[in-house]
């Protein structure tokens, strides 16, 4: 029996369990929003821009794990989402991309809205197709989905010509997929894993340094594990964040260039780390060659790509984190002799007396906002119970280090590209996610402006995502680094016209609050937190606040820079005027 | 910095070239020739790519040709027993006391004249690069118009046992 080629494509979603995509309309893909229009079980949101519903996309995958679905049209509509799959691709997050294409008599024709999207994603996608067949629409959605999320996860792109959405084909559903090019390795070697545990028991300071790859496989529980049972301290990178309890004694934090001051000392006088689902990317390691250079290295990731790429790595361990962990805690657990506790004493006394030293914190004003406090008061009012997104910039920094995370899945970051605009739309495509979930997208002034239309879809779905403005009325990491390595020359980084965010949420019917004074903030984050509805929340914070620890660019990580006695010499600051 | 030729063999599809030229210039990795052709199973290419880097480099370029989603198995031939051949066209315009000589070197080297016309010979020799490299500099000096390299094919020698 011949059916449509959109209806083999939203069946085919709906086989994948598709309950929800995101998207746009266009002229080539009318056919697939014609099939949509009245299609039952799966709903479509209709963003703002393109951008959005591919961000919306990735939040939707990276707090539920399934695949995250974006359907947009040709030309301008598929050239959008090109940030929003880098995104994912760096930070290995699965998610399919639909895109249309002109009709495939005219493909190279230069024809209107036509754009060579497959040529273009190449780089940024883990693998994409022009379907130029009807009758194997479904086999190659079934594979993009399939290869979309396994082995190490990526974005999979499919341009669908108006020719094969409008035609008429067969419904070839397979039921096995077998890719013969296609085979991550999923078990690790059982060699090196035992002698990973050997190292482990051998050593003296050892680190776990937990990346996004342990949520990406859910092997939480099995790293809490293997930490408790072995007695190993972890630092969580930004993409790990959530991966490992930020409340258990045994957590570190973040490490790197806005590390906490423990995890970097850790690391550097550390004598074995054992790196899991992380790929030891520049801002971690800082200078390459001064990086842990007493330290064994473990590394255990799926990709073989990662290992050795950036670090000399002594153990490598290719296969699946959760499956890795479980064979380590399996000999763990066997081996009775190792008085794991015994033999960790001096060096978790060590890192006590590190976190003692230099806690994580900041100087508290009763005058102005600080950004740290908003966010302190954001987890005391949630209970840490939220899903947190945020953009990019100061208040990236700030919500990754004074937030406490302690379930996978619930910090929302682009930690690879660096996107700003991402947070609010990954909150709304988390809130789509789960309704009943506090979503909040913890956003600066300039990153919000890159998105801020979502706001529209936000409301027309009834989404009550929050967002915390930090309003520092500046690219404040750009002011930052000026401040720092600059001279203090602000070339470009104030905004001088901020909109009234308060009046931005008010013209979209969602609701703004604005706090102007520390005694502000409490009550507008509760207020906030009852109203269902989208609501920004307009922080006036410290413009001159800056990120500390900071290790400058190209240094090791062990040379921070705190708060402003030990920054560079700065001058009187005349030359900065707030703007008001 | 050691070179390599590295036999990978690909699903032949649309795009594919282009998905491994695209790793390489992406991400800086040098390619000194690329050749392709069909292979037994018509669905099957090999690519043979030469290329030059450090360790950590080259052990890069395999991985991340091995986890091309087309690729099905990458073998780098730098430890291995194997047979490289190059083709080159060289088209020759020898003054008139020179043209026996441009023969006789061609005949030296077992290549052939594929074409001739009153001026100029066309001469196809094919070999490793050391001997197409002789063949070309002896013929220099004797006026050569133009020459095309096809790029190195290369294939593992059979293990035989003794
Ligand atoms: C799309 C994009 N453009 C430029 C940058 C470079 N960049 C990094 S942080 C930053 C400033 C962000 O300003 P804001 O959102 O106000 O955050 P703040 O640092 O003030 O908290 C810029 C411009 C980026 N990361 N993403
Ligand atoms: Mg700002």
């Amino acid at each position: 029996m011949k059916v449509s080629g959109a209806e083999i494509v939203v069946e085919s979603l709906k086989k994948e369990g598709v309950t929800h995509l995101f998207g746009y309309p266009g002229g080539v893909v009318l056919n697939l929003f014609d099939y949509l229009y009245d299609a039952k079980g799966i709903k479509l949101i209709l963003t703002r821009h393109e951008q959005g519903a591919t961000h919306m996309a990735d939040g939707y995958a990276r707090c539920t794990g399934k695949v995250g679905v974006a359907l947009v049209t040709s030309g301008p509509g598929a050239t959008n989402t090109v940030t929003g799959i880098a995104t994912a691709a760096m930070d290995s997050i699965p998610i399919v991309v639909l895109t249309g294409q002109v009709p495939t008599m005219l493909i190279g024709n230069d024809a209107f809205q036509e754009a060579d999207i497959v040529g273009i994603t190449r780089p940024c996608t883990k693998y994409n197709y022009l379907v130029k067949n009807i009758d194997d629409l479904a086999p190659t959605i079934r594979e993009a989905f399939h290869i979309a999320s396994s082995g190490r996860p990526g974005p999979v792109l499919i341009d669908l010509p108006k020719d094969i959405s409008a035609g008429m084909g067969t419904f070839n559903w397979p039921e096995k997929i077998q890719i013969r090019s296609y085979n991550p390795t999923v078990e690790g070697n059982k060699k090196m894993i035992e002698k990973a545990v050997d190292e482990i028991a051998k050593s003296k300071k050892p680190v776990i340094i937990a990346g996004g790859g342990v949520i990406l496989s859910n092997a939480s529980d099995e790293l809490r594990q293997l930490a408790e049972l072995t007695q190993v301290p972890v630092i969580t990178t930004l993409m790990g964040i959530g991966s490992f309890p930020s409340t258990h004694p045994l957590s570190l934090g973040m490490p790197g260039m806005h590390g906490t001051y423990y995890a970097n000392m850790a690391i550097q006088d550390s004598d074995l780390i054992v790196a899991v689902g992380m790929r030891f990317d520049d801002r971690v390691t800082g200078k390459i060659s001064a990086f842990a250079p007493n330290a064994t290295i473990i590394h255990i990731d799926i990709d073989p790509t990662s290992i050795r790429k950036n670090v000399h790595v002594d153990i490598p361990i290719v296969g699946d984190s959760k499956n890795i962990l479980t064979a380590l805690n399996e000999i763990v657990k066997a081996e009775q002799k190792t008085q794991w506790g015994q033999i960790r004493m001096a060096w978790l006394k060590q890192l006590d007396q590190w976190k003692e030293l230099r806690p994580m914190s900041y100087t508290y004003s009763d005058s102005v906002i600080k950004p740290q406090y908003v966010i302190e008061k954001l987890y005391e009012a949630t209970g840490g119970d939220a899903i947190i997104t945020t953009e990019v910039g100061q208040n990236q920094m700030w919500a990754a280090q004074f937030f406490k995370f302690d379930k996978p899945r619930t910090f929302l970051t682009s930690g690879g590209l660096g996107t700003m605009g991402y947070g609010f739309p990954a909150a709304i495509g988390a809130q789509v996610a789960h309704p009943d979930k506090t979503v909040i997208d913890i956003a600066g002034d300039g990153s919000i402006q890159m998105n801020i239309q979502e706001l529209a879809t936000a409301v027309v779905y009834e989404l009550p995502v929050k967002v915390a403005i930090l309003n520092n009325r500046y690219l404040g990491m750009v002011r930052q680094w000026q401040e720092m390595f600059f001279n203090e020359r602000y070339s470009h980084s104030g905004l001088d016209v901020v909109p009234d965010f308060v009046k931005v949420a008010e013209a979209y019917s969602a609701i703004g609050l604005r706090a102007e004074r520390p005694s502000d903030v409490e009550p507008v984050i509760k207020e906030a937190l009852k109203i269902k509805k989208p609501v920004f929340m307009d922080f006036v914070i410290d413009w001159k606040e800056k990120v500390f620890p900071m290790v400058p660019a190209g240094a090791a990580i062990d040379q921070m820079l705190f708060d402003e006695e030990e920054a560079p010499k700065k001058k009187e600051s005349k030359k900065l005027k707030a703007v008001k | 910095m050691k070179r390599h030729t590295i036999s990978v063999q690909v699903e032949n599809k649309f795009g594919v070239l282009s998905r491994v030229a695209g790793l390489f210039s992406g991400r800086g990795y040098n390619i000194e020739s690329i050749s392709v052709g069909e292979t037994l199973d018509p669905k099957v290419s090999v690519m043979t790519i030469v290329t030059r880097g450090e360790d950590q480099i080259v052990e890069q370029i395999n991985k991340q040709l091995n986890k091309l989603i087309d690729v099905i198995k990458v073998q780098d031939l730098y430890d291995v027993d194997h047979v490289e051949r190059e083709m080159v066209l060289v088209k020759v315009a020898p003054p008139q006391e020179q043209k026996a000589e441009v023969l006789r070197l061609t005949e030296i080297f077992r290549g052939r004249v594929v074409d001739s016309s009153p001026k100029t010979y066309t001469i196809q020799i094919t070999g490793d690069e050391s001997k197409i490299e002789a063949f070309l500099e002896l013929v220099k000096p004797m006026g050569v118009k133009e020459f095309v390299r096809s790029g190195k094919i290369a294939i593992a020698r059979e293990k035989s046992k003794s």
